[in-house]
Order: structure tokens, then C-alpha cells, then sequence
């Protein structure tokens, strides 16, 4: 995973709550088999016209937010499906962190996963930064991890919580996995202790 | 001692390790994935040369996008068609057991999972999918996780997680005739909103929950999620007992007798702490429709579609006024003068024996409107499909106009054939009416099955109150 430091970039402001997967990425999307190349498929129902022709009221299609890679969002963010495709997606667009009042679970979890930082800020923070992207265009925000900081060119400094393990993972770009099978003898005692079994007991239907 | 919750238990007996300050790395039971969020897990550890640990606790089903007729054609969807093949070939290599397109046992991963007593109380449970929430209806912890979170479960059967709040719904009194289960977390959700239970585990408890089935229970549980809900949960008891006795995976005999006496700790202490609680009389609960697009913009099927101009919030009031116009309806509408196109009886909310019964009772020598251009019913799982023919309900469905399918999820997602097509509106027993879930452009209302049948009939929403069916549950 690439590790998440600071990231100074363009911001571009999708002012809708409740903004679920099934929009991040349509179903249509999910049948593939790698976890790239999803970027051209972020929101697409919004995000084209039929036969792919780029809808020009949809706020990423506007040339000023052009090379966008910070995503400015509204309450509860990422709601519905689990499906990684989501994140995928943001990730492979061009963003590298996201900025909302709240997030639904899966979502932001998954974003830990890939490498996006999704920061909460209160809701009037993020009232004011939808107001500074609408008043400048070009309007540029840089996001600290390691500070938890969110701050712009003219001296807003907003300070942002998260939690100090994600923190750590996230600087580091830590491989999950490879943590976790630090714990194998922990891992293997449990199981020693609390064998876990799906046995059958009585017959499945035969084709 | 003070009193535990059953998600504070589940959760102690569950900790592999933990240190403070961090998640805890916490023992999953029983692992379940599907054709959509598992091959890049199964590339990932084949690209870091990792095993599967326990195929053992892993069972792998094609739901999402098999197709509902003749699976016997040669498969035109490609890029499904390699999706599947990866499953095959995934499970083939590691072991586990798979219910492939052609397996009487195939279906819905949240119904075969019940279905097949591979669900059972005060287990871990999870899937790449977030209505895992389902299986919370048998008093185990369940929960949906991302596809590096399966590829972690894969390889070490465990993952990290933090506590989460909790929550106590108490859904009190009885529900009236004509009420189902879906009218009752169609309305809770409609009243915390779908972001009201975010970073909390919920649990269920009320008469109105205590006198459902197992089937009732796993509709409710399953739309935790809309909620913002990790999980839901009902404690176990005689209901839940009954319901597991026999299947294939659930152990008989003595073993049953031990295994129901360790089922019955699982429920929550009286007294036991809630980070929240919410009551809620069911006893005032009409059948719900959703006019919107969330499942929480519902309203009582004698009620009308509101007029966003009266929502206080802005965002809120945006929101609607989006809904309204992707919906294409108007404010002051009543919710019974929407006419509908398409009905779909199906989903992991409500395509199970108990779903098929109700509409059927309520279809049984009546026929679907003229202008209902498809109505379709398509079983949660092959063994529901076959007992329903066995219980004659197929012949039921078909004569009144519906088509009958093999199980599967259909147009609850859209990922097959069995699309939404834009600008039409659909009476749907499925969880998430989102823009374009059905099918891009599609307008999706969310309803029980008995809602979804009478809907069928007269081409419209009715107060399935109003007639004289036996709603016999
Ligand atoms: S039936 Fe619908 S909600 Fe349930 S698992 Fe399938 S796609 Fe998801």
C-alpha cells in the first residue's frame, strides 16, 4: 500500500449527502478481476451522457476541476455496498484524500485499505471549505497526516482526529497481513482453545 | 457481575489479541464469499504467496450475477462468465466448498447461510457484502468487510477491529395485521434516518421482534445496514432454536441439546449497558413504501409524497428535492395514486419460504394488472424454489402472471439480465431503492412482499389492510 504523508492538491466540492456506492461505482463495473483501472468509471451515472459523452453539469467535468485529487463531500459518505471497487476507484480517479463530516463504516475502512486518507471534519468546517472552493477557483488544500491538519494558502488550519493505529498504518503503508502473521502463535493457540468447526451433519441436496 | 451484552460477549469470547489503543485482532468463525469481492483476495495472496487458512470455515457461492433462466445456455456475459470461472478455480485450489450456478444449493449467500445452518448463534460471521447483517437474526456478530479485509480473513482468519457502539432498538408492542417485518424496518429506519445508527451494532428486542420468525427476523436484520448499522442482532431463543434443528450443518441429537444450552447464554444480561436506545411503538406501524431515494425517505402507504419545501435541514430538503425529481414525483402525490411498470419479489430481504407464502396468499386466484409489464419472483435459494413448487406456490405465481426464476439476486442489484429500465417505476422487496440500483434510470419503491403483490394486481399501491387476504404468518 502507498503510504500516506502529506498531500497538497486541488479541491473539487460535490455538495450531496448520503452520496451511496451504487453511485461511486455502478454494479455494471464489478466483473472485473483486477483492482485497477476503475478510475474512468467513478460516478458514472452522473458523471456522463448517454454513450459516454461527458455531462458538463456534473461538477468533475468542469475544466477548473480538472486534476482534482482532494474530494470535498458531505454527510455520510460511501453509504450502501461494501464493495473495495468504490475506494478502487476514487484511488485510480486521482484522489488522494477525502474531506466529509461522516462517513458509513465500510467505506471509510475500506479507504484506510488503499491508501486514501478520509478526513472528518465538523460541519461547519466543511461548510467553509465548500464556500472557499466555490469563492477561488484553483483553491488547493493540504492535508498532514502526521500533523492532522487540514490547511489552505490564506491561513485556515483545521485540526482533524483519527485514530493512532490507522495513523500509524497509513504513514507507513503498512501490509495488513503481514502484521497480523506476527500474532501466528496467538492466532494458532486460540484456535487450540476454541476449535472452531463448520462440520456437516446431515446431507446437502444432490444435483 | 455486570451484566454483558450479547455483542460484548460474542465479542470477549472472539479477542485473538489485544493491546490497548488499537483495534483487537478478533477470531472470524465463519467466512463467506461471493463472485464479486473475492478474486482480487484470491489474486492478492496467490501475488504474496499465501495460503487460505481455513477452508474449512469458508463457503463460496455464485449469486450476484448468475442468471435467473435457463442456466443451461452457454453464458453471454464474459466478463461474469471469468468471474466465475476464478471462484471455480479458487475454491478448486484451496479447498472449499463452493454452491456453483448448477448446485441445488445455490442461492443468496445471506439466505443459503441460514438456510443451510452454516449460520448459528454467538459465531463471528462475515462476507465481502454488507448485508452479512442478515445473520445477526440468529444472535451471532456479522458484518460485511472490503475485499482486503476477505484477502486478510483468507489468509489468517482473523481481523482487526475496533469496538463499535452500541444499540438497543426495542420495537414494542404488536404489529397489526397486514404489518410485516419489512414495514417494521422500513419504518425504523425511516425514523433514525440511514445514517442514524452509524459505528453502532444493533440489537433488536420488543414483542413486535420476539413474535417474528426467523425469516422475519433476518428482514429486519438485514436492513441494519441502511441504518449505517455494523451489524444486527436478535437474541436467540426458542424460535431460533427450532428453526436450526436438522440442517445439514447444525449437529444432532446430544450435540444439539449441548449446542442449544450454549445458544441460550449467548443473549444479552437484563441490564445491560447501550451507548443508545430507541423505542418504537409497533403497534402504530402501517405498511411502508418508499417514495424516494434512500430507504429512509418512506412514508405510510396511506400517507402521500412530502413536499421537500417542509424539510428544516438544507441538506436534507436538497436531498429530497433530487429524489423527487429522479423519482419523478411530484410533492402532495398519494403514495396509493403511484402507478407501477415492474414488481420484483425477491433479494435477500425477502425471497425466503415465509416471503413466497405471503405474496402467494395474496395472488392465490387473482391476476396481475394489464399494465404490470413484468412482474417476477425469483427464490432466495434452489431448496426455497423447490419447496416452494412442492407447496404448489410456484403455480400460484404463474398463474396469476408471474414469472418463476432459479434463485439468485436478480434485479435487486441488476448485475444479470434482469434489469430496471430507465424511466420505470418498480414495487421492489428488495433493500436499496439508490439512483440506478435496479438498472440506470430505473425508480425503485421499496415494499413487503404482501405490498409487492397487491401491487401487482391493481397496477398500483394499495393498503394491503383494506383486503380480505389470509396474512396467516
Ligand atoms: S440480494 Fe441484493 S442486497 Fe442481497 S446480496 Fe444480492 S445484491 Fe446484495
Amino acid at each position: 500500500m502507498t503510504p500516506f504523508r502529506k498531500h497538497t492538491g486541488l479541491v473539487v466540492p460535490l455538495d450531496r449527502v448520503n452520496v451511496d456506492t451504487d453511485q461511486i461505482i455502478p454494479k455494471q463495473f464489478l466483473k472485473l478481476l483486477t483492482r485497477e483501472g476503475y478510475g474512468k468509471f467513478l460516478f458514472y451515472d452522473w458523471r456522463y451522457l448517454d454513450g459516454e459523452k461527458p455531462n458538463p453539469d456534473f461538477i468533475l467535468n468542469q475544466p477548473r476541476y480538472k486534476g482534482a485529487s482532494i474530494l470535498l463531500a458531505r454527510a455520510n459518505f460511501g453509504c450502501g455496498s461494501s464493495r473495495e471497487h468504490a475506494p478502487w476507484a476514487v484511488l485510480d480517479y486521482g484522489f488522494r484524500s477525502i474531506i466529509a463530516p461522516s462517513y458509513a463504516d465500510i467505506f471509510y475502512n475500506n479507504c484506510f485499505k488503499n491508501g486514501i486518507l478520509p478526513v472528518t471534519l465538523p460541519e461547519e468546517q466543511v461548510d467553509e471549505l465548500f464556500r472557499r472552493v466555490a469563492e477561488k477557483e484553483g483553491y488547493t488544500l493540504t492535508v498532514d497526516l502526521d500533523s492532522q491538519t487540514v490547511t489552505d494558502a490564506s491561513g485556515l488550519r483545521f485540526t482533524f482526529e483519527i485514530d493512532s493505529f490507522r495513523k500509524e498504518c497509513l504513514l507507513n503503508g503498512w501490509d495488513d497481513i503481514g502484521l497480523t502473521l506476527r500474532f501466528e502463535d496467538r492466532i494458532a493457540d486460540y484456535e487450540r482453545r476454541y476449535p472452531s468447526q463448520a462440520r456437516q451433519y446431515g446431507p446437502l441436496e444432490s444435483r | 457481575m455486570q451484566p454483558l451484552s450479547m455483542y460484548d460477549k460474542i465479542w470477549a469470547s472472539h479477542v485473538v489479541a489485544e493491546e490497548p489503543g488499537r483495534p483487537a485482532l478478533i477470531y472470524i468463525d465463519r467466512h463467506l464469499i461471493h463472485e464479486i469481492t473475492s478474486p482480487q483476495a484470491f489474486a492478492g495472496l496467490r501475488s504474496a504467496g499465501r495460503k487460505v487458512r481455513r477452508a474449512d470455515l469458508t463457503f463460496a457461492v455464485m449469486d450476484h450475477s448468475v442468471p435467473t433462466k435457463n442456466r443451461n445456455l452457454p453464458l453471454l456475459d464474459q466478463v461474469a462468465a471469468a468471474q466465475f470461472e476464478a471462484l471455480e478455480r479458487n475454491c478448486r485450489e484451496a479447498g472449499i466448498l463452493l454452491f456453483n450456478m448448477h448446485d441445488p444449493n445455490q442461492g443468496i449467500v445471506h439466505i443459503i447461510g441460514p438456510d443451510l445452518g452454516i449460520t448459528q448463534p454467538g459465531l463471528t460471521i462475515v462476507c465481502g457484502d454488507s448485508h452479512t447483517s442478515t445473520h445477526g437474526a440468529f444472535g451471532a456478530l456479522a458484518f460485511g468487510i472490503g475485499t482486503a479485509e476477505v484477502e486478510h480473513v483468507l489468509a489468517t482468519q482473523c481481523l482487526w477491529q475496533f469496538r463499535s457502539k452500541t444499540m438497543l432498538i426495542l420495537l414494542n408492542g404488536r404489529r397489526r395485521r397486514g404489518v410485516t417485518a419489512k414495514d417494521l424496518i422500513l419504518a425504523t429506519i425511516g425514523k433514525i434516518g440511514v445514517g442514524g445508527a452509524t459505528g453502532h451494532v444493533i440489537e433488536y428486542a420488543g414483542e413486535a421482534i420476539r413474535d417474528l420468525s426467523m425469516e422475519g427476523r433476518m428482514t429486519v436484520c438485514n436492513m441494519s445496514i441502511e441504518a449505517g448499522g455494523r451489524a444486527g442482532m436478535v437474541a436467540p431463543d426458542d424460535t431460533t432454536f427450532a428453526y436450526l434443528e436438522g440442517r445439514p450443518f447444525v449437529p444432532r441429537g446430544k450435540e444439539f441439546q449441548e449446542a442449544v444450552e450454549r445458544w441460550k447464554t449467548v443473549a444479552s444480561d437484563p441490564g445491560a449497558h447501550f451507548d443508545g436506545v430507541v423505542e418504537i411503538d409497533a403497534t402504530q406501524i402501517a405498511p411502508q413504501v418508499t417514495w424516494g431515494t434512500n430507504p429512509g425517505m418512506v412514508a405510510d402507504v396511506t400517507g402521500a409524497v412530502p413536499d421537500p419545501a417542509t424539510f428544516t435541514d438544507p441538506d436534507m430538503r436538497h436531498s429530497a428535492e433530487r429524489a423527487l425529481h429522479y423519482m419523478g414525483l411530484e410533492p402532495g402525490t398519494r403514495i396509493q395514486d403511484i402507478s407501477i411498470d415492474r414488481v420484483f419479489i425477491g433479494s435477500c430481504t425477502n425471497a425466503r419460504l415465509e416471503d413466497l407464502r405471503l405474496a402467494a396468499s395474496v395472488l392465490d386466484g387473482r391476476k396481475v394488472a394489464k399494465t404490470v409489464k413484468q412482474a417476477l419472483v425469483v427464490p432466495g435459494s434452489e431448496r426455497i424454489k423447490a419447496q416452494a413448487e412442492a407447496e404448489g406456490l410456484d403455480r400460484i405465481f404463474k398463474a396469476a402472471g408471474f414469472e418463476w426464476r432459479d434463485a439468485g439476486c436478480s434485479m435487486c442489484i441488476g448485475m444479470n439480465d434482469d434489469v430496471l429500465p430507465s424511466g420505470e417505476r418498480c414495487a421492489s422487496t428488495s433493500n436499496r431503492n439508490f439512483e440506478g440500483r435496479q438498472g440506470k434510470g430505473g425508480r425503485t419503491h421499496l415494499v413487503s412482499p404482501l405490498m409487492a403483490a397487491a401491487a401487482a394486481i391493481e397496477g398500483h399501491f394499495v393498503d394491503i389492510r383494506q383486503w380480505n387476504v389470509d396474512h396467516a404468518e
